[in-house]
């Protein structure tokens, strides 16, 4: 690496070192014939959603060409998990899209669960746990969306609302996982653990607490005129554009596409389930923030029956896959670390059954083969569809996990939305994206 | 019951190999992945053979029959093998055809895959001739069908079309699976490293590629490397 430059090749170049932007702006126009800026925003910046970086062209205020680069929180999930088994890829996949754990949980014990071929062996309560735990989730991640979103567009107390309504979610992920993220809750053949005692209880004071939470939200930005001029017909992206670049999820449906896995492909048992598909016309950055609210509203209702089928006729169901050759012990106490063993199934295996005590020996130190084969399932992730491609070969360990996220391909979009906008365009546009770069990077 | 995966070998001894499979190469001896100690356990002379490579034959069930054969019309011998296993359609392309069958998969009223979910790639270093795969997953929104066209490559001659012209999308897919695999896409507007630095050496995801790390101690005892741990297999 060079550390001058030929000026002859890259043009004048500008060093800032903070406080001299008139200066350098000035200097840039006088001597640019063309009067093009090229600067770069992030890799840390507050409102570029952690470290993305933008490479922007701007000609005056308007944007002429928009370059999104990434990579700077490239983690090896994917390669570290080849040297895992599978049951340990699920404390892996958690980590990436940090604001949605749960879901990325979910798609790669789908992948596992279609590779073992045991998707119809798995018992509806660990269903309903999952589709509860999702949903919740989905509100969760959702009000992050729109926290940050109102900060970055100069509001702060969307993001405080979201946050503090954030909180209760956390509050009931660790009072039923044992962590506020990171929870590896959901695993191949079930759930970790089954839901403590009162866990049903809290998710009820939740379910009669938020509504109110949300139209609290909804009063202060449905109809905000500084909201409404900076979002209305900003950050334009049609059917046709998220067709093209393969872009889903919340974007998408703001484009007035009723897509949505739950519904056109359910799994995890959707399809039992009454709700609607949130969409909107209006391809812009406030349809994409309605589509959100009305899915966190939709995403209340499945809540409400997932609880109700787990507290009534699912009730003391296992939670966990009967076959002993892949599912680990899930009737766990819970103890003062968060975490909890099975006191029953110590005693088992420690007390009177050499062959048990082996027996879990080798399902946690070995783990389950999984028959050789590839497979991918798909969910329908707050930010769009979320596709694990999971490869065996037969063994103990994943040869190939690919996540298909989809904050990476609909970053993609992020040039189509901000190139011909504004300077300030480029914000609403990334917060109307909701990428968030764990998830890109992997 | 045994079966031919896991039947101990005996050394002098015929194996009788079953006449309807052939014998597929060794993936692996041994049962617990131990190569540092004696094998106490008697278990170190298991054999255990790769998977066949799978091509199904017809009817394939479902939606699979009528796409495969709007397809095969269309795109006459470009297709090399279909698999269809746990219900999910996977076609083996030729990669010279790629691009034509790509398009056809688009663009045919009767197939209509509008929606791409990106590129995957996957290393086999045992697969001779085929070393690399590039693998993508279509969805049409249109008749709520999926399907998987693969591709592969020989790792001496590591290219493949680029799909961006079709599916545009597949700009930042592609760019992902070149860092990682080294699989280079012809006709892609900028194929440069994505996830890596750019003066990166090497492909990541490759099975040549070590994960790396460094031992942990903790307190005097000292864990390896994870790539470096003792590890059933």
């Amino acid at each position: 690496m060079t550390t001058g430059y030929d000026e002859a090749t890259e043009g004048k170049v500008y060093s800032v070192g903070g406080a001299d932007w008139d200066e350098v702006v000035t200097a840039g126009v006088r001597d640019s014939e063309a009067e093009r800026l090229v600067v770069n925003m992030g890799p840390q910046h507050p409102s570029t959603h952690g470290v993305l970086r933008l490479v922007l062209t701007l000609d005056g205020e308007t944007v002429t060409e928009a370059r999104g680069v990434i990579g700077y929180l490239h983690t090896g999930i994917e390669k570290n998990m080849e040297y895992r088994t599978w049951t340990q890829g699920t404390t892996f996949v958690t980590r990436m899209d940090y604001l949605s754990p749960i879901f990325n949980e979910t798609a790669y014990c789908l992948g596992v669960e279609k590779l073992l071929g045991i998707e119809d062996r798995i018992p509806d309560r660990a269903q309903a746990i999952r589709v509860m735990m999702m949903e919740l989730n989905r509100i969760s991640s959702h009000l992050v969306a729109m926290g940050t979103f109102g900060m970055e567009l100069g509001a702060t107390t969307p993001f405080l609302f979201g946050y503090r309504d954030r909180e209760m979610i956390m509050d009931l992920f660790e009072y039923i996982t044992g962590l506020r993220m990171n929870h590896a809750y959901i695993r191949p053949g079930g759930v970790s653990v089954d839901l403590p005692a009162g866990a049903v209880d809290k998710v009820g004071e939740f379910l009669k607490e938020m509504p109110k939470r949300i139209k609290d939200i909804r009063k202060l930005l449905d109809a905000n005129p500084v909201y409404l001029s900076r979002t209305r017909d900003v950050a334009y992206l049609d059917l046709t554009g998220c067709m093209a670049l393969g872009i889903t999820g919340p974007i998408l449906r703001a484009a007035g596409l009723p897509w949505d896995l739950r519904k056109s492909q359910p799994y995890c048992g959707y399809e039992t389930y009454e709700f609607e598909v949130a969409t909107e016309r209006g391809c812009d950055v406030y349809s994409r923030y309605l589509v959100r609210m009305r899915e966190m509203e939709e995403s209340l209702k499945i809540v409400e029956q997932a609880l109700d089928r787990i507290a009534g006729p699912l009730k003391g169901d296992p939670v966990m896959i009967e076959d002993k050759k892949i599912g680990w012990p899930a009737q766990l106490a819970l103890g003062p670390d968060g975490f909890g063993n099975s006191p029953d199934h110590i005693a088992h295996i420690m007390g009177s059954s050499m062959e048990a005590l082996i027996h879990h020996f080798k399902l946690v130190t070995e783990g389950f083969r999984v028959p050789a084969g590839q497979a991918y399932a798909s969910i329908e992730s707050p930010k769009g569809e979320l596709g694990a491609h999971v490869v065996s070969d037969g063994g103990t360990r994943p040869y190939r996990v690919h996540f298909r996220e989809p904050s990476f391909c609909n970053l993609q979009g992020f040039p189509a939305m901000a190139e011909g906008g504004q300077v300030a365009d480029v914000i609403a546009a990334v917060a109307s994206i909701d990428p968030v770069m764990g998830g890109v990077d992997r | 019951m045994t079966s031919p995966d896991n039947l101990p070998e005996v050394p002098g001894a015929e194996v009788p190999a079953t006449p309807e499979v052939p014998e597929a190469p060794i993936a692996r001896r041994g049962m617990f992945g131990a190569a540092d100690s004696g094998d106490t356990s008697g278990y170190g002379g298991l054999v255990v053979r790769r998977a066949p490579q799978l091509s199904s034959p017809r009817p394939y069930g479902g939606y699979f029959d009528e796409l495969v054969d709007t397809l095969e019309s269309a795109v006459d011998g470009a297709i090399e093998r279909v698999v269809v296993d746990r219900g999910e359609l996977t076609l083996h392309v030729k990669r010279e055809r790629l691009l034509e069958v790509a398009q056809k998969l688009r663009d045919d009223p009767a197939l209509r895959f509008e929606l791409s979910l990106g590129v995957s790639g996957v290393h086999y270093p045992h697969l001779a001739g085929e070393e690399l795969h590039a693998v993508y997953h279509l969805c049409s929104i249109t008749h709520n069908r999926r399907v998987r066209v693969e591709v592969s490559c020989p790792d001496s001659d590591p290219h493949i079309p680029s799909t961006v012209g079709v599916y545009p999308g597949h700009d930042w897919h592609e760019r992902e699976t070149y860092d990682f695999f080294g699989i280079v896409f012809d006709g892609h507007p900028a194929l440069t490293r994505i996830m890596m630095p750019d003066d990166w050496d090497g492909h990541p995801q490759r099975k040549d590629y070590p994960l790396g790390g460094i031992p942990v101690e903790y307190r005097g005892a000292k864990v390896p490397a994870p790539d470096q741990r003792r590890a059933y297999q």
